[in-house]
């Protein structure tokens, strides 16, 4: 399986999802940089982490109209899986692939911490190897991780069952319901504020999220046939 | 085919005449003799841009001249050492072909009167000297002293320094893996911010500050260059008074979004080999890098300040020499090599400019708008910035305290009262309201995170790790300079052992007084004494540091507060250990003695208010011995928990150890001294262990040998009660939750007095 993962100027946690990939899942994985368009050659596309353009104007916003974000949405228009973290998520909801928005955390500090999440929805291509309500350690490390969406919207969510992750213990941000990590309708565009490539080896505190990567290898596996 | 030309004054700047006759270079920190020196040094009087020039190069904080005599005296090299103090950072090799490179530094004034920009940028300055020697950062730890939290200017200053390194650290995304942080009344007006950098080399990529190569050009990358921070380095070497508020301009803006892509871009230069010199523009800014760089390569230096990338119209040359704007380096690389560094520096986004050249004559020459405007040998701004010994006095406090007895002070108290008093000390309890605010798992290689003795990184690729701890105690050092100086180095070596490491080497920042007070250089110089004692003792040569002096308000000095940044080894990933006890039924066992030693502890300050009479002293044969015996016991796989006892003593090691494990304790010990005064002493060179039932008889005899009491405490257990028997009777019970909430709650309330 190929992973992508896009590098903009600011980006911080691309080393760690590399190394994830690479070392722990064993799987190829490229460094992207933000000028390049064409993704085609991927299977999967990791928006990593980090402080993209500095934060300036607003977490994402301009890291939304890179040139790499096109072959970003024609992946997922394609079915490809997709997964924001973090900076990542909030670049996802700037470009309007996974709706809604985020806000300052509600304490208005930064807030890094290993909170505990239940998975809310194990039938997508990430969370197929975890168990439905099933509770994981992941850390998280933002400023602003408050997700925010309007009510219709929310309802949707919860309708569709696009909300995957939800904070089981303190909500570290305020997140609206507790949401942690929200997928796309077609289930192939993953945001997340935890970062599971942080938890991927029990001396990092967590190995919670190696499952996450396991998942999407099975997942392309059983639907791409590794040939 | 060059003329000679005259130097020429700016039609505004005062003229050499005027700066002379009405000892204008007094307003730049400079002494009339020091004026005296520069005539002679240039045959001629300096104009206005060259009076700033050397006053910066010759202020404390560039040129060391009150600290020069004394430093010399830290033992700096050893078989390991690559780079001892001189450059930007220190360099130490750990195998593998690979050298951890670190440094510490202050940024104690601006802070004190700005401290979310003063501890931002005090953070990205530290970044700079490690990768401008070749290094990928990849931890950071601070220490910080405040007044008390008691007071509103405390917690705003306290709030925003946290802030503000949270913002650079996370933004650039280095982890801040650990410090610490005190509170005292001795810090109010003059809070400390100390931060500490860690990287990883690879041998052949070390980098230098240095310009060499006549007719090589010389580059300048990064943010442009603008008003802030004119004098940082002079403001730094002066007493805070009221008048500082006004120095605000003197304190630069950082932006750690451009640092990121500076660090991104320097690194892949040093990957593709392309530099010959490379230095941070920091204190003193551009000043301060190309004549260093000069004066380290034999060489000369010739710049245009008309090709500086400059952010505001109209800057004069003594602007431009004199600006502290962030995030730039200086590059020296052999001709013909520009493009390829500008290719590197235009992916980035990142704007770079050759702005002179490299020169045989070692003099330091300047143009702006086709004049020269300074023409200086290099070295006299170097080599020659004068140095002073002042005088030294014992002060009166010392002898005072020498008749104080602490142990009086306190034998009364309930040691569980105590116990309860010392948990929920702002000192004392747990500092997650600091470090949940910094990213301390990005890069992930976080393998113990802040809250342990000392931080530990593992090392990728290898099975290497290195653990790292800031430390110093101002309490001791105030009461007893030359132990406290010995106890600051211990100390942090010690915790550095207790997470399995061999302790290599350290960085320290030396934050004083007004050195020209007779009073406070005894203070520094005690205190280098005794740090120096201990660092031959320990084998961990100094590699850099910083001084930081003139940290008064109002005539009043901070206590005299040597940080100490210990670097250590940890030979295999298995030898990593914790605080946290681990299972029930290891049994607690105590390395070391314990006197009655009160002054300048915990328990003494929040009984008395103050502290008073002798510290600790310490042993360096007795420290040595009991760090070897265990480093053994760790690497030998019989040690499960290890824990320095420090400030709160035994009673506060156990309660740690719970908190941190989630497990209780049983505890029973026999001793003269008074319960509370034997379980609250700060008694140097004891460290708690716990080890498995079939270990016990390997780690006594493995102390004897080494001469180090060992003494079986009691045993872990899943209880959740720390329980302590002083002969026989029960003088401490107290549910773990119990500890645990006070420990938690401390800052957090002392944050938010309001909900109170």
């Amino acid at each position: 399986m190929r992973f992508a993962v896009t590098v903009f100027p600011g980006s911080n946690c691309d080393i760690d999802a590399i190394h994830a990939i690479k070392d722990v899942l064993g799987e190829s994985v490229t460094a992207v940089w933000h000028k390049e368009s064409d993704l085609s050659k991927y299977d999967a596309i990791i928006l990593p982490g980090g402080f993209s353009y500095g934060d300036y104007l607003r977490t994402g916003a301009l890291a939304a109209h890179s040139p790499v974000m096109e072959g970003v949405r024609e992946a997922a228009e394609k079915g490809k899986l997709v997964i924001g973290i973090c900076n990542g998520f909030q670049i996802l909801l700037e470009t309007g692939l996974l709706p809604g928005a985020m806000r300052k955390n509600d304490h208005l500090q930064f807030r890094c911490s290993i909170p505990t999440l239940r998975v809310e929805n194990n039938e997508t291509p990430f969370t197929l190897q975890y168990r439905e309500g099933e509770l994981i350690q992941i850390p998280i490390a933002h400023m602003e991780g408050n997700y925010y969406c309007d009510e219709v919207t929310l309802a949707e969510l919860k309708r569709n069952k696009q909300i995957i992750f939800r904070y089981a213990g303190e909500n570290p941000n305020g997140s609206i319901d507790d949401i942690a990590g929200i997928c796309n309708r077609n289930r192939n565009v993953l945001g997340m504020m935890p970062h599971p490539e942080r938890a991927v080896c029990d001396w990092m505190g967590s190995s919670d999220g190696m499952k996450l990567f396991t998942s999407m290898l099975q997942y392309w596996k059983e639907n791409y046939g590794a040939a | 085919m060059q003329l000679k030309q005259l130097v020429k004054s700016l039609p505004h700047e005062p003229t050499p005449e005027k700066i002379r006759d009405q000892a204008l270079y007094k307003e730049l920190g400079l002494r009339e003799e020091e004026y005296g020196h520069i005539v002679r040094h240039l045959g001629r009087l300096p104009n206005w841009t060259e009076v700033g020039i050397y006053s910066v190069m010759w202020s404390e904080h560039c040129s060391y001249k009150h600290s020069k005599a004394l430093l010399r005296k830290f033992p700096t090299q050893g078989p390991r050492v690559l780079q001892g103090p001189g450059e930007g950072a220190g360099v130490i090799d750990i195998g593998d072909h690979l050298a951890v490179v670190f440094k510490i530094e202050s940024h104690n004034h601006p802070s004190a009167i700005e401290p979310f920009q003063g501890a931002a940028t005090g953070v990205g300055g530290i970044i700079r000297d490690v990768f401008s020697m070749g290094a990928r950062p990849v931890a950071l730890l601070n220490s910080l002293r405040f007044g008390e939290l008691t007071s509103p200017r405390v917690r705003y200053l306290f709030e925003h320094v946290v802030a503000g390194i949270a913002h650079y650290g996370n933004c650039i995304g280095i982890p801040t893996v650990g410090g610490e942080v005190v509170f005292d009344p001795a810090y109010d007006g003059n809070p400390l911010v100390n931060a500490m950098c860690v990287g990883i080399l690879e041998h052949d990529k070390l980098q230098k500050g240095i310009a060499k190569g006549v007719g090589n050009p010389v580059i300048y990358v990064g943010a442009s260059t603008g008003r802030d921070g004119i004098h940082g380095a002079t403001f730094a070497s002066e007493e805070l008074n009221e008048a500082s508020e006004e120095k605000r301009p003197a304190v630069q803006v950082g932006d750690p979004f451009m640092e990121k892509l500076l660090l991104e871009a320097c690194m892949e230069m040093v990957d593709q080999g392309l530099l010959l010199g490379i230095q941070d523009m920091g204190a003193a800014g551009l000043t301060c890098s190309s004549a260093e760089m000069a004066a380290k390569g034999e060489h000369g230096m010739e710049l245009n300040l008309d090709l500086v990338p400059q952010r505001e119209k109209g800057m004069t040359p003594y602007e431009i020499m004199l600006s502290e704007s962030q995030e730039r380096m200086l590059l020296v690389v052999e001709k013909g090599m520009e493009e390829k560094v500008k290719a590197i520096c235009d992916k980035w986004g990142l704007q770079s400019a050759v702005i002179g050249h490299v020169t045989g004559d070692q003099r330091y020459r300047l143009y702006f708008q086709g004049e020269l405007v300074a023409d200086i040998p290099v070295k006299t701004l170097v080599d020659d910035a004068p140095c002073y010994a002042p005088e030294q006095k014992v002060p009166d406090y010392y002898r005072e305290n020498e008749t104080i007895c602490p142990v009086e002070q306190v034998k009364d108290v309930d040691p569980q009262e105590a116990l309860l008093q010392v948990v929920s000390s702002v000192n004392m309890a747990s500092k997650r309201w600091v470090y949940q605010q910094y990213d301390h798992m990005i890069r992930t290689s976080t393998a113990v995170r802040p809250g342990s003795d000392a931080a530990v990184i593992v090392i990728r690729g290898t099975d290497k790790a290195l653990a790292m701890s800031t430390d110093g105690n101002g309490r001791y050092v105030y009461l007893d300079p030359e132990q406290g100086g010995r106890i600051a180095v211990a100390e942090a070596a010690r915790n550095v052992v207790c997470a399995g490491a061999e302790p290599l080497g350290l960085t320290d920042c030396l934050n004083f007084g007004n050195p020209e007070k007779p009073e406070v250089y005894w203070q520094f110089a005690q205190a280098i004494e005794g740090m120096s004692a201990a660092c031959r003792e320990l084998e961990t040569p100094v590699v850099g540091g910083n001084v930081s002096l003139y940290n008064e308000t109002k005539g009043q000095a901070i206590y005299p507060t040597p940080i100490v940044g210990m670097v250590g080894l940890i030979e295999k990933r298995e030898h990593i250990t914790t605080q946290a006890f681990k299972a029930p039924g290891d049994v607690i066992l105590l390395l070391g003695e314990t006197d009655a030693e009160l002054g300048g502890s915990e328990l003494q300050y929040l009984v008395t208010g103050k502290i008073s009479g002798r510290p600790p002293r310490l042993d360096l044969e007795k420290e040595r011995n009991v760090q070897q015996t265990v480093l053994r016991a760790i690497r030998s796989g019989w040690v499960r928990s290890a824990h320095d006892l420090a400030e709160g003593g035994l009673a506060l090691a156990l309660a740690e150890s719970c908190i941190d494990g989630k497990l209780g304790a049983h505890v029973s010990l026999e001793t003269d001294l008074a319960p509370v005064v034997h379980l609250f002493s700060e008694s140097q060179s004891r460290i708690l262990l716990t080890v498995s039932k079939e270990n016990v008889d390997h780690v006594r005899t493995l102390a004897e040998e080494n001469g180090v009491a060992c003494t079986v405490l009691g045993e872990v257990t899943d209880h959740p009660e720390l329980t302590i028997q002083v002969n026989g009777q029960v003088v401490i019970h107290q549910p773990i939750a119990k500890l645990t909430q006070r420990w938690e709650e401390a800052i957090p309330c002392a944050m938010s007095p309001s909900s109170i």
